[in-house]
């Protein structure tokens, strides 16, 4: 494990009354490509900018390689940021936005040159130095922004969504420019996004904010595949978020039925958030299903099929390759890799968008079957309907 | 947080440079040569009345008269080709850099009975006509003057109307008139709002037009306030119709803000 | 249509002109009286130049006029600065006082500042004249402010507000951070402030009435003392000529707008 660089202990940040940030507690490693990945008022931004010396905690300790810099300001952290909009000056030509860092730090001029001139490489913009920012696209302020600031060889660059204002094309690209350009600087990347896409292909960490507090933090896999809240499961990715509950180890209770999953160190009983992700679901004929409903919509999305499927009242997303017409009866499968199971939160019956609580379900409820384990499908299939 | 400290000079000389002196002309409205507190002032501004009503009624006269002139004018800047626009724009603002006392002196020679608009008349055997010492004259000073500051504002906010607007007004069925009143008059409002005022207040104390083109009944009062300073030596009453004039100016600024409800008022 | 407004505009321009003619026409006229040409002459132009004490009371408004410019500029751009920090009901408090002097009838401005000096001089210096340059160059001022101030907030308005962390980012000083950029961004806001805070000062009458003494004497308050005599044709010279200086002043200060505004087209297509 490389070794810690930055510490937030107990940040709490206040404004006009609102706390913006709940007491945030989050470290950063050296050299890691972390993503704070959050809707837009969850505190990632405000974040940042704590990190950046911009603004200064209410509350808690922000520490730079075990050293306290509350009180330290902006120009004496030795952390540069790529601004949302690039805050390129203006009045400066490209060569001298860049060189700008080195030149207030009084670099000599000819160091100052072969720096300038290694940056404008690495962003492939050499040719432009003339340019003034007006003059370039936006792409090209793009690059001029990340050389700007990775030209003061910083510990940790800030990226404040710098891709938000690019098209998809130029987003991609980008992404991978900007992966590629920190494993050759080998230098921490602390990057904020709204977009979860962005945030699973280019990180390290993730780190899911919202309402000023993380909810997650982890591998891009961990996050998307083991998320721990309502929340998070239907930030990243599509999910459908059921209600369940947990009757023992691997056994969780969903619409009434049993299925084998692979949590355990629940309470007995305890309520539980269910996520079952849209792709994960395989659709079969409706007599060999764990469950049976009717099809209600399909839309084709290029790659897949968007199939909502209505179990009773519940609104499923399935995504299939195979086309299935709506009103079609057809059957699915789980397999205790495909359940997710979290503790129940804040967010617990908020997201789910495709299925909704219903009572019917209670009715036909039967104790005894556990559906994913093998000797129980027969029973399984039996109970159905 | 620090850089609000950057406004606490600029403040400091408004408190004491603005709003001291209007508490200052309060002071003395209220006060009488002996420094004790007395209403005659106000009481003896208020028989003035006449004065203040002939004040405002040329105000308003020269705002309409105003508006009426400027109104086309701006809307022609505003149509014309981007460099003509600038130079017919600077050709609008620069009489105002100009002395208006020799700029007034001049209207005296045209306008007189023996000035040069009789002078070239009498060529055909007409006038001499009475251009000069009357309300209309007084008026037509205030409107000379003051024009400028009416078709600034309009063609400020003219020239940012969107094009496609009134396109859209012409698609949905709108003649050039019908445009005109339903999309291009109500958007042009706060020009017409702030022309308005900036031509009402200069217009409403003037002291120097009414005594170069009016006659003793035309007198206004910005020349009363002025002899109370400068030749009848009695602040005190030129102090307390100071006041006067203030508060009709600040309530008819409120009238006319009430149609827009702008924080910065447009000047320039 | 069309015709009826471009011939309309014609007259309009023809009659704000047109006094203007009557004085430049006046300028070359060998009589005092500008009703009547009696002859084409210069000797009012070079009456003006031989005649220094016209030519100091110029002197007098010009340095009335800049240095009151300079002080105004300097003072309402930080102001403008301090202002676009503010929030709320303090701002629109700031601003409505920034008004005060824009939409208080001049002569109102004047006499309630002649007060306050006749006030002050009498109270605390115990002297009858206060009046001078000084009086004059705090009015001056006092009126110039909301002029800068109207035309550098637009520039800070315009202005991304990230430039500022984007300096201290890069290692300025919040200081130097407002010299090496916030200031770069403001300039043509700052200079179209002071050219029009040096024109009005220049050309003010009715404040400057009111608070001038006897010491310190500017251009137009000679003129008006000269109106209620025989105006000397020396002025009408002297008109002519500032009308030049005025245009030239302000086809400077347009070429500097047309500049600004091509490049904030510019950069609103590049972004």
């Amino acid at each position: 494990m490389s070794k810690e660089l930055i510490r937030l202990v107990n940040c709490r940040m206040d404004f006009d009354g609102e706390t913006v940030l709940d007491s945030i507690n989050i470290y950063f490693n050296d050299s890691e490509f972390l993503t704070l990945l959050g809707p837009s008022g969850c505190g990632k931004t405000t974040t940042l900018r704590i990190i950046g010396g911009f603004l200064q905690p209410t509350s808690g300790d922000v520490f730079f390689d075990g050293v306290r810099i509350n009180d330290v300001p902006p120009h004496k952290r030795r952390v540069n940021t790529v601004f949302q909009k690039y805050a390129l000056f203006p009045h400066l030509n490209v060569y001298e936005n860049i060189a700008f860092g080195l030149r207030i730090a009084k670099v000599p001029n000819k160091e100052i040159d072969e720096r300038v001139t290694e940056m404008l490489e690495i962003v492939s913009l050499r040719g432009f130095e003339k340019r003034k920012p007006d003059q370039l696209s936006g792409g090209q302020q793009q690059r001029v922004a990340i050389a700007r600031a990775l030209v003061n060889r910083p510990k940790v660059l800030l990226l404040d969504e710098p891709l938000g204002a690019l098209d998809l094309r130029l987003r991609k690209d980008m992404q991978n420019e900007l992966k590629r350009i920190q494993q050759q600087l080998g230098i921490t990347f602390i990057y904020v996004t709204h977009d979860q896409e962005e945030a699973l292909a280019m990180s390290d960490t993730v780190v899911v904010m919202d309402k000023g507090r993380i909810q997650q933090i982890g591998t891009p896999e961990d996050i998307y595949n083991e998320p721990k809240n309502a929340f998070v499961a239907d930030f990243i990715g599509e999910s459908n978020i059921l209600d369940g509950i947990m009757r023992a180890d691997y056994v969780v209770e969903i619409f009434g039925r049993k299925f084998r999953c692979l949590d355990r160190g629940f309470e007995p009983n305890e309520p539980v958030d269910v996520v079952i992700r849209p792709e994960d679901v395989d659709i079969v004929p409706a007599d060999s299903g764990h469950l049976c409903g009717t099809v209600t919509s399909v839309t084709f999305k290029g790659v897949h099929y968007d199939t909502i499927v209505d179990f009773k009242g519940f609104k499923w997303l399935i995504q299939t390759t195979d086309l299935h017409r709506p009103g079609e009866y057809i059957g699915i499968k789980l397999t205790p890799n495909d359940i997710h199971v979290m503790k129940k939160s804040a967010y617990s019956g908020m997201f789910g968008d495709y299925s909704s609580y219903s009572a019917e379900y209670d009715e036909i409820n039967d104790p005894d079957a556990v559906i994913g384990g093998e000797e129980t499908v027969e029973e399984a299939l039996n109970n159905e309907e | 947080m620090k850089s609000k400290a950057l406004a606490s000079p600029y403040i400091l000389w408004m408190v004491i440079f603005t709003i001291v002196p209007l508490a200052v002309v309060a002071y003395y409205a209220f006060t009488n040569s002996a420094g004790e507190f007395t209403l005659e002032n106000l009481a003896n501004a208020a028989t003035y009345w006449p004065t203040f009503l002939r004040s405002v009624g040329y105000a308003i006269a020269a705002c309409v008269i105003c508006l009426i002139m400027g109104y086309p004018v701006a809307y022609v800047i505003a149509q014309t080709g981007a460099s003509a626009q600038r130079i017919l724009y600077l050709l609008v603002m620069l009489p105002m850099c100009m002395s208006f006392l020799l700029r007034t002196l001049a209207w005296v020679a045209l306008l007189r009975d023996t000035g040069l608009i009789n002078t070239f008349l009498g060529f055909f055997g007409v006038g001499p006509l009475p251009l000069i010492r009357n309300a209309g004259s007084v008026i037509m000073g205030m409107v000379y003057n003051y024009l400028p500051y009416m078709i600034m504002p309009l063609y400020t906010v003219i020239v940012k109307l969107d094009p496609r607007l009134i396109e859209a007004a012409q698609d949905l069925g709108c003649d050039s008139v019908q445009t005109f009143r339903r999309v291009i008059l109500p958007l042009s409002l706060p020009g017409i709002v702030s022309g308005i005022t900036m031509v009402f207040v200069p217009a409403v104390s003037t002291f120097y037009i009414s005594q170069k083109l009016g006659s003793t009944s035309d007198v206004l009062i910005g020349d009363i306030v002025e002899r109370q300073f400068k030749s009848a030596q009695n602040p005190y009453l030129g102090a307390a119709m100071s006041l006067l004039l203030m508060v009709i100016v600040f309530i008819s600024i409120g009238l006319m803000n009430k149609f827009t409800g702008d924080e910065e008022v447009t000047t320039i | 249509m069309k015709r009826l407004g471009k011939v309309w505009t014609v007259i309009v321009y023809l009659f704000l002109y047109l006094p203007m003619i009557v004085l430049f026409v006046g300028s070359f006229n060998d009589g005092r009286d500008l009703s009547e040409f009696e002859g084409f002459t210069l000797s009012n132009y070079v009456t003006l130049f031989r005649d220094t004490d016209s030519l100091a009371l110029l002197l007098n408004s010009v340095i009335l006029a800049v240095s009151s410019a300079l002080l105004a500029t300097l003072i309402g751009t930080f102001a403008a600065v301090g202002i676009h920090s503010m929030r709320g009901r303090i701002r629109s408090l700031v601003m409505t006082v920034t008004n005060i002097p824009l939409v208080n009838p001049e002569i109102v401005t004047g006499v309630s500042l002649s007060l306050l000096f006749v006030f002050v001089g009498r109270g605390l210096l115990h002297t009858e004249n206060v009046l001078g340059f000084t009086t004059l160059l705090i009015a001056h001022v006092t009126f110039n402010l909301p002029y800068v101030i109207l035309s550098v907030m637009p520039k800070l308005r315009q202005m991304d507000n990230q430039l500022m962390d984007a300096a201290q980012d890069l290692g300025c000083t919040p200081v130097q951070g407002f010299f090496k950029v916030v200031l770069p961004e403001l300039w043509p806001g700052i200079i179209s402030g002071a050219i029009m805070a040096f024109t009005m000062s220049l050309d003010d009458f009715v404040i400057s009435y009111f608070v001038y003494g006897n010491s310190f004497v500017t251009l137009p308050v000679e003129i008006y003392t000269n109106t209620r005599k025989q105006m000397p044709p020396k002025f009408y010279a002297m008109f002519t000529l500032m009308f030049f200086v005025i245009l030239v002043v302000m086809i400077l200060m347009n070429v500097i707008q047309a500049r600004d505004e091509s490049k904030q087209k510019r950069r609103v297509k590049g972004a």
